[in-house]
């Protein structure tokens, strides 16, 4: 992307706008062209980068692992499985610390939402216009590789883990059980607003943060990239202290998706252990 | 940055991967690992009965040993004993060897010395019969004093 072509703001724009398609104002479906098409396609469109970037890195990662459990042998591991070994072995006891109940299911969620989730945010390292750049010889209007900072991944991970959230708390407590911890406390039953008010609060703020929380360090890391990315266009000096500069931030990055997907998988196993645990 | 379709598909694919992570990728894998976990754990106990079983063996070689040696103390004491005791008897067999080969050469000399004695007396019987023959001459009938003679003989 070269400044004459685009100006500063039409490129961090142009970096920030998903592929989508969907039905243009003339009812006709396609691809839209400028944020302001994507916009008015409304909640019926889809984003075609961070569907096909996540399924692509989701697909490698289950691949890989499965090919790992295909062959796994209990001998003396090597190469791959003892990589895969150790990445199943650091969950595994992620999980075992901070998850009492017994469920088969969040051991395997807890693996897929690390793994996936810091596959997504690995894009991030990629020299920002590489692939945005092929995408545009290609004739693609737009291309963000990062899938994490388009808030619809974030939030439908998170939705989905609200929704098991949901299932499990009603599933080990009970429907009665479940609406009672959200209305008889803290104040016993003569609070009740205020007991709904601030439990319902508390139930939809994890999903919300948990979206926002990954969706709000990576959009702001890929934002950061960019501002450096401009740089290169403004002379020798700017260039090479841009250069320096998106090292350093990459390097820097690296701690940030890792521990990003982290905390996305810890507070996971955290939420599904409260919606186990009888309360008080 | 707007929120659509994507939102389900993404929530879709999501519960596909963990359903997919699950049934394919986890079990396996956890029960290798619980698997090597449980072999490395009975090795080691194995090395352990293997350790105290050589304790053992060796306590037990000792002993052994300290056994042999007593019973081949034993042995030997046993072996001196029954020496001395074959000497011993040997010594009694020889002392009555010889004291029987002195009494028999004893019996000997006294037969040969009886034996002597007859002869003896016969030659003196027969000189005295000449003798007495010579002189007395015709008188005397050798066989009408045979009874004397016999009787001389005897006194001898």
């Amino acid at each position: 992307m070269s400044a004459e072509a685009h100006t500063s703001t039409e490129y961090i724009k142009h970096h920030l706008q998903n592929l989508t398609y969907g039905q243009h104002a003339d009812g006709t479906w396609g691809l839209a062209h400028t944020a302001q098409e994507a916009k008015d396609m409304g909640f019926m469109a889809i984003n075609l980068d961070t569907m096909g970037f996540s399924i692509l890195l989701g697909a490698l990662f289950l691949f890989f692992f499965h090919l790992v459990a295909k062959s796994v042998a209990t001998g003396v591991p090597t190469g791959l499985q003892n990589f895969v070994e150790w990445i199943v072995e650091f969950v595994d006891s992620s999980v075992k610390g901070s998850f009492t109940a017994r469920n088969p299911m969040v051991a395997p969620l807890a693996l897929t939402i690390f793994i996936w989730i810091f596959l997504m945010n690995l894009m991030d390292l990629f020299p920002i216009d590489w692939l945005p750049g092929i995408a545009t010889m290609l004739g693609l209007p737009f291309m963000k590789v990062v899938a994490s900072t388009d808030p619809n991944a974030t939030f439908g991970m998170s939705l989905t883990v609200f929704a098991l959230v949901i299932y499990y708390s009603i599933k080990m407590k009970g429907l009665g059980g479940f609406v009672g911890e959200l209305t008889l406390q803290p104040f016993g039953k003569w609070g009740m607003p205020a007991n709904l008010l601030l439990e319902g609060v508390n139930l939809i703020a994890k999903p919300v943060s948990l979206a926002l929380r990954l969706f709000g360090n990576m959009y702001a890391g890929e934002m950061i990239f960019i501002l450096i990315a401009i740089m290169f266009s403004g002379g020798a000096v700017l260039a090479v202290t841009g250069g320096v500069l998106q090292w350093a931030w990459a390097v820097f990055h690296i701690l940030i998706i890792t521990l990003q997907a982290f905390i996305f998988m810890t507070l996971t196993i955290v939420y599904l252990d409260m919606a186990h645990q009888e309360h008080h | 940055m707007n929120i659509n379709m994507t939102l389900i598909g993404q929530s879709i694919t999501f519960a596909i991967f963990v359903w997919f992570c699950m049934k394919f990728v986890w079990p396996p894998i956890v029960s290798a690992l619980e698997a090597r976990k449980k072999l490395i754990a009975d090795g080691l106990a194995a090395a352990d009965r293997g350790r105290h079983e050589l304790e053992l063996a060796a306590k037990r070689a000792s002993e052994t040993m300290h056994e042999a040696k007593v019973k081949a103390s034993d042995i030997i004491a046993q072996a001196e004993k029954r020496a001395m005791q074959i000497v011993e008897e040997a010594k009694g067999a020889a002392k009555e060897e010889g004291d029987r080969l002195i009494a028999s050469a004893k019996a000997e000399i006294e037969q040969e010395s009886h034996r002597a004695r007859e002869a003896l007396r016969g030659d003196v019987a027969a000189l005295v019969v000449a003798g007495a023959g010579k002189v007395l001459r015709r008188e005397v009938n050798a066989q009408a004093h045979a009874d004397l003679l016999e009787a001389i003989k005897n006194e001898l």
